[in-house]
């Protein structure tokens, strides 16, 4: 795993393994908050900050449990770290930004239970990255999760001028959307390797 | 999201357990919990699994939840139900482990990821946390066996179509060519979104009955 070289997480991270449409992490928000391409590029920048701030966090504190040899303890202290993570990005965020606050509403502090944050901590430790790898594997993460956002906001954005059966209107269309955006970001496999 | 005429009439022990099940399906009705439906319905087993887990852990937070509603302090109430969700669900990554290592490899870190399923935490926040023991465990197990369902209907779907396999029994004759997208993860956004058709029809067609009826 440590010859992987940093360009390669990162595309990994990004594009082939994309966290929403090929590891299904963070599909609350990815549905939730992508109405609006403005929300949703702010939601992207929220994650990915998180998922930088978690990452680091993580780290320290898998590397801690190995010491400690405490691996039980592994999934509780992420989720304590990532929810106080959370914690202090709302209250930066109220502090410098409120209208973006007002935006993101309850899917702030949900960020806490996006998978696409847990997920990332677990699957840097079952990789065994190390820190700098770590760091990049987490910024890519989130910049394929602000990227699968954004397209499906714009795609939304378009769709509410399309006409269309109110059978069809709401979560399953964009489901549907989700799908083809998935087999299409599967034309990545085999970059950078 | 529905809670409200809920609140208008208390619902009976039988309501609060057959809620969960059809009208609040959480996968179907609430759009809830999504990362787990998607990612672990490829087989039944695993879809089976999944379900019986995610019942377990919404269960036992129940207890524990509305046990301790009242000495909880309202400001840390969702770090403390976090709290008490991740430790069932170390419990339960560790059974699964200690009954059949394959299974546990196959959910692999989606397992762990029970944690951050947003039904358990709505659940423990919009209900249990108000409610008594019995009424919250009723609750749970009818969210956990609506979403244990939920997920077996894009694991039946997923698994017939994509391998022409039921739990590991072959079910098409050779003859049928497996649609491989659907054991793929776009299969899973397919699958899902068309039984969210399905069910938008089925309210959608109650709906127009009423209207003649009134």
């Amino acid at each position: 795993m440590k010859t992987e070289s940093l360009s390669y997480i990162f595309i990994n991270a990004a594009l082939i393994n994309n966290f929403v449409l090929a590891a299904f992490l963070g599909i609350c928000p990815f549905i939730g908050v992508s109405k609006k391409l403005d929300t949703a590029a702010r939601m992207g920048g929220a994650v990915t900050f998180v998922m930088l701030v978690s990452s680091v966090c993580a780290y320290g504190v898998h590397a801690a449990l190995v010491a400690l040899d405490a691996p039980y303890l592994q999934l509780i202290s992420f989720i304590v770290i990532i929810a106080s993570a959370v914690q202090l990005v709302e209250m930066f965020i109220k502090k410098f930004s409120p209208a973006l606050f007002q935006a993101l509403g309850i899917y702030l502090p949900l960020i806490t239970t996006n998978c696409a944050i847990l997920g990332l901590a677990l699957f840097q430790t079952a990789k065994q990255y190390d820190f700098i790898q770590s760091l990049v594997y987490a910024f890519g993460a989130g910049a394929g999760f602000a990227l699968a956002i954004v397209i499906m906001s714009g795609l939304r954005e378009e769709l509410d001028l399309a006409d269309m059966p109110n059978l069809v209107k709401g979560t399953a269309i964009v489901l549907m959307i989700a799908g083809i955006l998935s087999i299409s970001f599967m034309g990545f496999a085999g970059l950078g390797s | 999201m529905t809670n409200d005429n809920l609140l208008k009439t208390p619902p009976t022990d039988m309501d609060t357990f057959l809620k969960g099940l059809w009208r609040e399906n959480p996968v179907f009705v609430q759009v809830l919990g999504m990362c787990p439906v998607l990612a672990v319905t490829n087989t039944v087993v695993n879809s089976v699994v999944m379900g019986l887990a995610t019942t377990f852990v919404l269960f036992t937070s129940a207890v524990f939840v509305s046990t301790f509603r009242k000495v909880i302090p309202k400001q840390v109430r969702i770090a403390s139900y976090i709290l008490i969700i991740a430790t069932f669900v170390t419990v339960a990554d560790y059974v699964i482990q200690a009954v059949s290592l394959e299974v546990h490899r196959s959910l692999g870190a989606y397992l762990s990821l029970i944690v951050v399923n947003c039904v358990i935490l709505g659940r423990a926040e919009a209900f249990s946390s108000k409610n008594t023991i019995g009424k919250s465990v009723l609750d749970a197990l009818g969210m956990g066996v609506g979403f244990t369902f939920a997920l077996l209907c894009l694991g039946v779907v997923r698994e017939v179509l994509g391998n022409g396999t039921f739990a590991g029994i072959q079910v098409l004759s050779d003859s049928f060519e497996p649609w491989i997208v659907m054991i793929l993860p776009a299969g899973a956004f397919f699958v899902l979104g068309g039984w969210l058709f399905l069910f938008n029809w089925l309210s959608e067609r109650k709906k127009q009955r009423q209207a003649v009826l009134a």
